[in-house]
């Protein structure tokens, strides 16, 4: 029998007490229903999705911001994908823009440099959500407006981080054995960030990738460390322990930690990073924006803890769809509620 | 905003990298990490985040190694 099969069975065949494995990546909720990895395991091995879908923890505040700059005159509001259907308190920015506000996607942020400086009368504001791993193409965006002597391109920051979401998960919660570490987030922090969490909270933590082999190994490796702190890097082949140290001084450069409001889950002291006083003028008034109000019945809040499933929500699959989403994590490719409502996924 | 798995770097001009998913061609800005034309590239926002060691064959044979001591 070849290792993997050792581990599928091992996997399928569990029969101790119920565990609860924690993937906190929006992208790694994607690849489990993708590879259908639940059904993979025993019924007692449970997995979560945690608060790492960038969309879906962006607060209303942010949203109804940016909504009222796309519809300010002059004004240009670029995002990245999912954002855009998100809904704010009032409107999305699909809706602003169906209003007359000016909204554009974007594939590559450099785009946005180009933009601006192409059209030096109008003023552009790139919606900077996301991690760790996000960050420094921000960064870069910024470095690139600052070369290319543009001042009529700014950012909206709502950027978040992951280790106090995680202690912060641990404390409120207590229903998680251990964590699938973002595997993207550790490419830029390395896996070392996860190593004083680890010991502090008394848990494992295994790094993984997006494969299904890489997946089961990683909830095999959290099986063997139940009970246990530990860290096990699973994605040598992207992971360092250090991380990507260019990256790292980029963000370095422009941004210093705050707090942040989160979803669901309120102000997390040193959860954020924002602008540097020094690079103030290409902020585009992310202070303050801490409000959030969720649709009537949304359990978006107990979704993004693990504190219920998906499939739990009232809403879910009857007023709440990916067609007609009433929270963002049935919005975004990488939210849970959408994952599972295109993979059929239930809770187990 | 992530492309899950690695692609390969096809072209390099500048930072402007062309970046083959299996068939599926994107562009990606390389400013982050030093790359070279056949490198096996993570993306993530329109931007090479990681390059990553070329031996795939390898990678299943390494991960089982890492947790042999469990």
């Amino acid at each position: 029998m070849s290792k993997l099969e050792e581990i599928k069975e091992q996997l399928k065949n569990y029969d101790g007490e119920d565990l609860r494995f924690m993937e906190v990546c929006g992208t790694h909720t994607a690849a489990i229903s993708e590879n259908g990895i639940p059904n993979l395991l025993s019924p007692k091995i449970h997995l979560i999705s945690g608060p790492g879908c960038p969309v879906c923890v962006t607060v209303t505040a942010v949203i109804d911001k940016l909504t009222e700059l796309s519809l300010t005159e002059n004004t240009t509001v670029l995002t990245f994908g999912d954002l855009i259907r998100v809904k704010g308190s009032k409107m999305s920015l699909a809706d602003a823009r169906a209003a007359g506000g000016s909204v554009e996607m974007l594939y590559s942020p450099m785009d946005a440099v180009k933009m601006a400086k192409n059209n030096p009368d109008r003023n552009y504001v790139f919606a900077a959500i996301g991690f760790e791993t996000t960050t420094p193409v921000y960064a870069m965006v910024l470095e690139n407006a600052i070369e290319a002597d543009v001042h009529n391109l700014k950012l909206l920051t709502s950027l978040k981080t992951m280790p106090e979401v995680i202690r912060w998960v641990c404390k409120n919660t207590n229903n998680v054995d251990g964590f699938i570490a973002p595997g993207h987030v550790s490419v830029i922090t390395g896996s070392d960030l996860f190593k004083e969490l680890s010991e502090e909270t008394g848990l494992p933590f295994a790094v993984a990738g997006f494969e299904g082999a890489g997946l089961l190994t990683a909830i095999y490796a959290l099986v063997k460390m139940k009970g246990h702190s530990g860290i096990k890097n699973l994605y040598k082949s992207a992971v360092s322990e250090k991380g990507n140290e260019e990256a790292a001084k980029a963000i370095d450069k422009f941004f210093e930690p705050c707090d942040a409001s989160w979803r669901g889950m309120g102000m997390i002291p040193g959860s954020g990073m924002r602008l540097k006083a020094e690079y103030a003028e290409y902020d585009a008034g992310s202070y303050g924006l801490d409000e959030d109000h969720m649709p009537p019945g949304c359990s978006c809040s107990r979704v993004l803890t693990g504190e219920i499933s998906p499939d739990e929500c009232p809403l879910f699959g009857k007023k709440c769809t990916p067609e007609d989403a009433h929270g963002a994590c049935m919005v975004s490719t990488e939210g849970s509620c959408y994952n599972y409502y295109v993979s059929g996924r239930k809770k187990r | 905003m992530c492309v899950a798995l690695p692609g390969r770097v096809t072209e390099l001009n500048g930072t402007k990298a062309t970046v083959d998913f299996s068939g599926n061609i994107v562009e990606a800005e390389a400013g982050l990490v030093k790359v070279k034309v056949g490198d096996r590239v993570l993306v993530h926002a329109g931007c090479i985040i990681q390059t990553m060691s070329d031996a795939e064959a390898d990678e299943l044979e390494e991960l089982f190694m890492e947790i042999e001591d469990l």
